[in-house]
């Protein structure tokens, strides 16, 4: 008997061996890669650096946390991230749920995926390019964005918090529509047929039984727009102008002071860790 | 009075004439089946009543008022859905009172109102189970109490027993029967079960092709079914046409039998006989069914109560000869 042939009887018999062997691979890349990187940003976080060389020194401190926690200008880079994150979320979902309601249950079946093929589109290009261009539009007095809002009697915003939320909300709309889009094509037509029947009007009918019906696709898409929004520094540097968030704390600090940068990465990761357990209960997690 | 009244109704899908002229008067209180095969109009019609689909041409008017254009929610029906349709977020009672919610009715009265809905349909103490947690007999009683609690003037059932098992459906057929007694709603039923349309209604329309064929008392559709068409799909018939019926009967034309109005064996004191060979038996339970091919050159179909011990040996009479009779009263002339 070849020992090939012994190795197959063996893993035959014996479903852990099986197991072991299918999950290999994906458990070396979750515990290793994946834990093991966020140990690291945990572990980095609770130790001290040399002022004079920069260098990490293997102490324990927990002096990191106190500046994040105790200098103003940290807590309000937090509430910033915060509020830019939450808005990006609200305008994807805004647009994301009239356009996903047209693409499962108005368009007709067979152009579906060619309307999903036309919001993921943006996905091929790379990202740098697409907010490079808006950069362009952006441009105070000679860009796009100005040359159309001028003769209206407005201005170009120029580079800012809103240029941030624009850029993000355009960069992470593909992640909001395509959850929601699942989501609206497994409502049965009856559930909203028998709303009208039942005397709603259409708004009623959204309001009562589409939005809640398909409320854990909107959340599970919130979880992709507000999770990439929270962690983005590039976008924000290159839309941002002088306007910062915890991003760009982290990358002015990770080359000079380590451990305060971990310290301060770790924030929204502790943000996201909160953001999901409380959206747990509404199922959004089976949706993913 | 006639509660609905639908004129020359028609409904194209893309080239596909689903409802192709359309006349039908309900009657206030009656139960009217719309019974035909998938695809013959039926359903098109129940929906356009509903409000769901538009006419191409035509008019439908509830008590009086044309409501061919009126959405939904407007009109003063309300319909037990097919797959039920219950609001899977909502609980069994909220499902219930959503309608009367909708119409603003204060939260006490319309609580009463669901819970006697819910005793109606024997589901008292089912108020916080969520639809998920109920089978489907359960879910379709749910769905008939959302609906009858609004008192709607009619309320249409889209095939609202085709999900359930036999047992079930037969106990809700009854049910559904004594329910429409009490409320005194007039109900506009959907089936292709012709046996289903012909324990429960006051009235059958039966549809093919996007047509009524014919509109009757389920006693006359079955015994004076107006074309072959009604006489095939309603029942089980033998058609005897051609030179078989200038051969068998004397007369030409196309005429039914049905096969419990053949007798098998001995000619007795009936009018018409005919010999031939047994080709086939089925044997039933309650009754045996009998394959048998005339001399003459057709095949009937003949339907015999199992009344005898002698029903057990039915298997033995396969190819042998055998003589059929009945009377001329039974053949009827189909257009």
């Amino acid at each position: 008997m070849s020992v090939i042939q012994q190795t197959r009887r063996y893993m035959h018999r014996n479903i852990g061996a099986r197991i072991s062997a299918l999950l290999a691979l994906p458990l070396f890349w979750l515990v290793v890669i994946y834990i093991g990187s966020l140990a690291a940003l945990f572990i980095t976080s609770i130790w001290k650096i040399d002022t004079f060389t920069s260098k990490v020194v293997r102490e324990f401190t927990l002096q990191n946390f106190i500046d994040v926690f105790s200098d103003r200008a940290y807590f309000n880079v937090t509430i910033r991230t915060l509020f830019v994150a939450i808005c990006v979320t609200l305008i994807c979902a805004i647009i994301a749920i009239p356009m996903a309601f047209f693409m499962a249950r108005i368009a007709k079946p067979k152009s579906r995926p060619v309307l999903i093929a036309l919001v993921i589109t943006p996905l091929w290009a790379s990202y740098l390019v697409k907010i490079y261009a808006w950069r362009t539009m952006f441009y105070p007095e000679k860009g796009f964005i100005n040359w159309l809002i001028e003769p209206l009697g407005g201005s170009s915003p120029g580079f800012g918090m809103v240029a941030v939320i624009i850029g993000l909300t355009y960069l992470w709309l593909p992640y909001m529509v395509l959850p929601i889009y699942a989501g609206m094509e497994k409502l049965p037509d009856s559930v909203i047929d028998a709303s009208a029947d039942l005397g709603a009007k259409s708004g009623r009918t959204f309001f009562d039984v589409i939005l809640p019906i398909t409320w854990p696709s909107i959340i599970a898409g919130s979880i992709f727009t507000f999770s990439l929004s929270m962690g983005d520094y590039i976008t924000v540097q290159i839309l941002g102008g002088t306007f910062q968030m915890l991003g760009n704390v982290v990358y002015q600090n990770f080359s000079l002071n380590l451990p305060f940068a971990s310290a301060v990465a770790l924030i929204p990761v502790l943000i996201m860790m909160v953001y999901l357990t409380s959206v747990r209960k509404t199922g959004a997690l089976d949706n993913l | 009075m006639a509660i609905i009244e639908i004129r020359n109704l028609a409904k194209s899908f893309g080239a596909v004439k689903a409802v192709d002229g359309v006349d039908l008067d309900i009657q206030a209180g009656e139960f009217l089946t719309l019974l035909g095969p998938s695809g013959s109009g039926k359903t098109t019609v129940l929906r356009m009543i509903a409000g769901f689909e538009t006419p191409d041409a035509g008019s439908i008017n509830l008590n009086g008022v044309d409501i061919t254009y009126l959405p939904p929610y407007e009109r003063d029906v309300n319909t037990v859905f097919q797959d039920y349709a219950l609001f899977p977020h909502m609980d069994v009672i909220s499902n219930i009172e959503y309608g009367l919610k909708v119409k603003k009715i204060g939260k006490s009265e319309r609580r009463e109102k669901a819970i006697e809905a819910l005793r109606q349909v024997q589901l008292a103490g089912y108020e916080n189970r969520k639809p998920s947690q109920l089978s489907g007999g359960q879910r379709q009683r749910v769905a008939l109490a959302r609906a009858l609690v609004n008192r709607p003037s009619v309320l249409l059932l889209d095939e609202p027993l085709g999900a359930l098992d036999l047992k079930l459906r037969q106990q809700m057929q009854i049910e559904l029967k004594e329910l429409q007694r009490e409320v005194g709603i007039t109900f506009i039923f959907v089936t292709h079960d012709q046996e289903e349309a012909l324990t429960m209604s006051d009235r059958i329309a039966v549809f093919d092709k996007g047509r009524i064929q014919q509109l009757d008392k389920p006693a006359k559709i079955y015994e004076m079914p107006s074309n072959e068409f009604v006489a095939g799909f309603v029942g089980i018939s033998n058609l005897i046409s051609g030179n078989v019926a200038e051969k068998l009967l004397g007369k030409p034309g196309t005429f039914i039998v049905r096969p419990e109005k053949i007798e098998l064996g001995a000619a007795k004191k009936n009018e018409r006989n005919a010999d031939g060979v047994i080709k086939e038996v089925e044997y039933l339970g309650p009754s045996t069914r009998f394959l048998v091919e005339l001399d003459a050159g057709v095949t009937l179909m003949v339907l015999r109560q199992n009344t005898s011990e002698s029903s057990i040996d039915v298997e033995a009479m396969r190819n042998s000869r055998t003589s059929l009779s009945w009377d001329i009263g039974s053949e009827y002339q189909v257009k």
